[in-house]
């Protein structure tokens, strides 16, 4: 295959997918499941193909029907786009092994619409991701966030309401996005965005060009959950099936914070970045506290992703190449253990049937392995080494001294301590509370009747694969960061 | 026979109507490439025509006329009508959605230009249409 046509294979081919997975879904459930799944497998490995020739001979660029840009729409495979579709198909094709088992539990008669809805949102995220034009963006904006609000629907009984809170602050999002475009529109009269980024220094300092690029990073806040635009988002976490979770989180809200670095890498990162980054400080603080504050895991997880989008928007705009390169890399690492943890609070539910973190105990005997995935990416959430989450809030931390900026450096060591805080409940519960045998409270009783009971093989692999993968990202980060992450950076790739 | 309205004017009138929405539909859609119209608006016309029928003549007689459950089946296919035009003209050597290198023989470029628009209207027809139906359905529940 001519490398020149993976930017425009990988969102056609989930397009494709998302046609045909209704019609195999019409021959039987598993059917609709395997089409899915293959279209997933294959755009990984046309993104991990992709990558490598981006990386290789430069950016990769597909004229959509042959129109030459600035006109026509022009879709570019660079290696900061490129690193991304590696994240997000990966993490699709894992979350789809493991959503076979999960959504025939937990809603068997909406397995077809769901891997329909799968691939539709992933075909608009990976467009989001590789597309040139920023008109085409918000196209695929909508593709996906109306397929994401459809797949959040599906799940509990309060389901559909959050999802549709969701809904219409999406839709005030992308609303944004497109008032902010239109302004920038008709200043420079261009939506190529490598035009754009020629112009906007042209007309430096415009009080609509502002404007626009403030609508802009509101509207992309208010998608990626930004504190304190984040309401929508623990509600709708928590009561979406664990299967639509565990990809919307890893996956949705980081393509979101993939725009606004877009954004401000055309825009040439602005001086109104600044109060940008005393948000994300504020969001992470914050959020981790509401964090402490839930008893319910999943909710708990959603407040800890809202912190965690703090700290990727911290280091995009204290405007940096070491805090850009933790912001990259905690992009990839938050991915991995967001997957693990909502994976392992699914099973968790299946199993001991309560999302209480103070029902927990006896995990370990019940669940061993699904107990030790856990740990892993609780450790790396805190940030111990050697998992991926210490080196990409070192990075953090490093960038933040180079700005000079030592308040953020205390934030960023706070919310470590308060992480600590709120995921070591779920390991003292789990793990430690004390339980001498022969106890007579009811508690104890059912204690020590507690069989090992795993959640099944295909929802276990996934887990236990991004488990390794975590430790593997924090042994190769010096790879990971020296071969993709510095060539895709806008300093260093000019 | 019992319709909704139980009104033989009414069910008249509809039977009527239909066939003449159904053809300004397919005009619409036809005409869409060079005059004002296309797909989506032929689509919605037709759609329009159906669900005039599922109203008026009650939802059972109606499903001779398109049945409920097929519409997902003919949304889908509507759409794979427009993503396999671009993927042909991609397999033939050109660009995604460049009719020029459609595969079909015997066409001047600008000929196959113009086809090339008709088909991908075809595909946007129906899956408008029947999507449509596929939600009014769902509302009227049928």
């Amino acid at each position: 295959m001519n490398p020149i046509q993976i930017p425009l294979l990988i969102p056609v081919t989930f397009l494709f997918a998302s046609l045909l997975t209704p019609l195999a879904g019409l021959l039987g459930r598993s059917w609709a499941h395997l089409v899915s799944l293959a279209g997933a497998v294959f755009v990984f490995f046309l993104s991990l193909k992709g990558l490598g020739a981006a990386l290789a001979e430069g950016p990769l660029r597909y004229y959509v029907s042959g129109w030459l840009p600035p006109m026509g729409i022009e879709f570019v495979l660079d290696p900061l786009a490129g690193f991304l579709e590696v994240i997000i198909t990966g993490m699709t094709v894992l979350v789809l092994i493991y959503a076979r088992k999960s959504v025939e539990i937990e809603n068997p008669d909406k397995a077809v619409p769901f891997y329909t809805l799968t691939m539709l949102l992933m075909t608009g995220l990976s467009g989001m991701v590789i597309t040139g034009d920023l008109f085409n963006l918000y196209v695929f904006l909508e593709i996906s966030a109306l397929a994401g609000y459809a797949l959040l629907a599906i799940g509990g009984k309060r389901a559909p309401f959050s999802a549709f809170r969701y809904l219409t602050l999406g839709t005030l999002g992308a609303g944004f996005y497109l008032m902010g475009l239109v302004f920038l529109f008709m200043t420079t009269g261009t939506l190529n965005m490598a035009d754009m980024s020629r112009m906007l220094p042209l007309v430096n300092g415009s009080f609509t060009v502002t404007t626009g690029l403030i609508l802009i990073i509101l509207g992309a806040g208010l998608k990626m959950g930004l504190f304190p635009l984040h309401t929508w988002l623990p509600d709708a976490y928590t009561n979406a099936s664990s299967a639509a979770t565990s990809l919307i989180a890893p996956v949705g809200t980081k393509v979101a914070a993939y725009i606004m670095i877009r954004m401000l890498i055309i825009s040439g990162f602005p001086p109104l970045i600044e109060l940008l980054t005393w948000v994300a400080a504020a969001g992470i603080i914050a959020a981790s506290i509401l964090a402490i504050a839930q008893s319910d895991i999943k909710r708990m997880l959603a407040y800890s992703s809202v912190a965690n989008i703090g700290y990727i928007a911290l280091g995009i705009t204290l405007a940096n190449p070491l805090a850009f390169i933790g912001a990259m890399l905690h992009i990839l690492n938050h991915a991995l253990m967001k997957a693990v943890l909502f994976f392992a609070a699914g099973g968790i539910f299946i199993k001991m049937g309560t999302r209480d973190i103070f029902q927990l105990r006896g995990l370990p005997k019940k669940m061993p392995f699904t107990a030790g995935a856990m740990l892993i990416a609780v450790f790396s959430m805190v940030g111990i080494p050697p998992t991926g989450g210490f080196f990409s809030k070192i990075y953090l931390i490093f960038g933040a001294i180079e700005a000079g900026t030592w308040f953020f450096v205390a934030v960023i060591l706070i919310s470590t301590l308060l992480n600590f805080v709120y995921f070591f409940r779920v390991i003292q519960t789990s793990f430690f509370k004390p339980y001498e045998n022969g106890g007579t409270t009811d508690d104890d009783v059912k204690y020590e009747s507690m069989e090992m009971d795993e959640m099944s093989p295909g929802m276990l692999v996934p887990t236990l694969i991004i488990s390794v993968v975590i430790i593997l990202v924090g042994l190769f980060n010096g790879a990971i960061v020296d071969k993709v992450i510095t060539p895709g950076h806008p300093w260093f790739s000019g | 026979m019992k319709t909704p309205s139980g009104s033989p004017i009414i069910q008249v009138a509809a039977r009527g109507l239909v066939p003449v929405i159904q053809i300004i539909g397919l005009y619409v859609f036809f005409h869409g490439h060079y005059s004002p119209g296309g797909g989506f608006q032929g689509g919605v016309l037709l759609a329009a025509s159906i669900l005039l029928a599922r109203l008026s003549l009650g939802t059972e007689v109606s499903q001779l006329l398109f049945p409920a459950r097929k519409t997902i089946i003919f949304s889908a296919l509507g759409a794979l009508i427009f993503a396999g035009t671009g993927l042909a003209a991609l397999l033939a050597g050109g660009h995604f959605l460049n009719y020029e290198f459609l595969p079909l023989p015997g066409l001047e470029p600008a000929e196959l230009r113009n086809w090339g628009i008709l088909i991908i209207e075809s595909g946007v027809t129906l899956t408008v249409m029947t999507s449509l139906i596929a939600i009014y359905d769902e509302i009227i529940g049928c």
